[in-house]
């Protein structure tokens, strides 16, 4: 675990973290146990499928805590130091039985403050981004 | 049914104590993919200055999970679940969630708005810890689909 950047090192635009995320329908199990969000269209195909979806879509709320991570690890491992996260949903997840699906993170830096630094995050599955005005307020020093 | 123009304002009351168990954090941690130690090992987080495991960023929505019910469960709101599609999501932090955290969460409606024959309902969490103090606002826009 390395230790926190320095502000003073940053500039606006560069990459500081990138990370692939395999994710499988035991991804999707494994979340919705430990979030408690049992909604059948992240599990059953049939279900899925007849409420008009594609099939079974990973949880926004799982791509949303995974696309965080790298940002986390380039802290020092310090979530403490995460000060604000949003995120907006635009792209479902399809997570495939057999193939799963793969999730792309790069974080840049889109902003330098007093506090710290604003962390923009792009975030895509099959060439597309799924996640809209992704960004991670963080407190550097 | 449509949804309830006046719930703007519209506070819930404060969710039971949630209890956050290390185990709990551990098992969110591995299910997002978390790998920090902070996350994972209790001597890591003190020795990284907090009292237990340190709860990844969005561990949040557990908690938050019980104040939406309360919304989308109140009949006066005029919500239909099977209409909802998750928005966007906000977390903003006084400091992180840690294992031993007595949490209670208090929902109010920040703002309803209608766009393109849908409803934009935007629920704003507060959870505080067990001395009152503020922990993290867990802030949802719930787009309720019209009638198509």
């Amino acid at each position: 675990m390395s230790a926190a950047p320095q502000k003073s090192s940053l500039t606006v635009g560069e990459v500081i973290a990138e990370h692939d995320y395999h994710l499988t329908r035991d991804t999707l199990v494994r979340y919705a146990g430990a979030s408690g969000d049992f909604n059948p269209i992240h599990y059953r195909d049939d279900v899925a499928t007849s409420v008009g979806l594609e099939g079974v879509l990973a949880h926004g709320m799982l791509t949303m805590g995974l696309a965080v991570q790298p940002v986390v690890d380039w802290l020092g491992g310090d979530s403490g130091k995460v000060l604000d996260y949003q995120v907006r949903f635009t792209r479902p997840v399809l997570v495939d039985a057999d193939a799963g699906a793969d999730v792309h993170v790069v974080a840049k830096v889109g902003l330098l403050d007093d506090d710290g630094a604003r962390i923009d995050l792009t975030v895509s599955f099959n060439g597309e981004t799924v996640l809209g005005k992704a960004q991670v307020r963080v407190a550097l020093a | 049914m449509p949804v309830n123009a006046e719930l703007a304002g519209r506070s819930y009351p404060a969710s039971p104590p949630y209890l956050v168990g290390r185990e709990k954090v551990r098992e969110f941690a591995r299910a997002v993919f978390a790998t920090s130690p902070l996350n994972l090992d209790p001597d890591a987080a003190r020795a990284a200055g907090y009292p237990d495991v340190v709860a990844p960023p969005t561990f949040a929505v557990v908690v938050q999970e019980h104040t939406l019910a309360q919304l989308l469960g109140d009949p006066d709101a005029g919500i239909d679940f099977a209409r909802v599609v998750h928005g966007d999501q906000r977390f903003t932090f006084t400091r992180p969630i840690v294992a031993g955290d007595e949490l209670t969460a208090t929902l109010t409606v920040a703002s309803v708005k209608s766009l393109g024959g849908h409803s934009m309902v935007t629920a704003e969490s507060a959870i505080v810890d067990a001395a009152g103090a503020h922990v993290v606002t867990a802030i949802s826009t719930l787009v309720v689909r019209g009638d198509e």
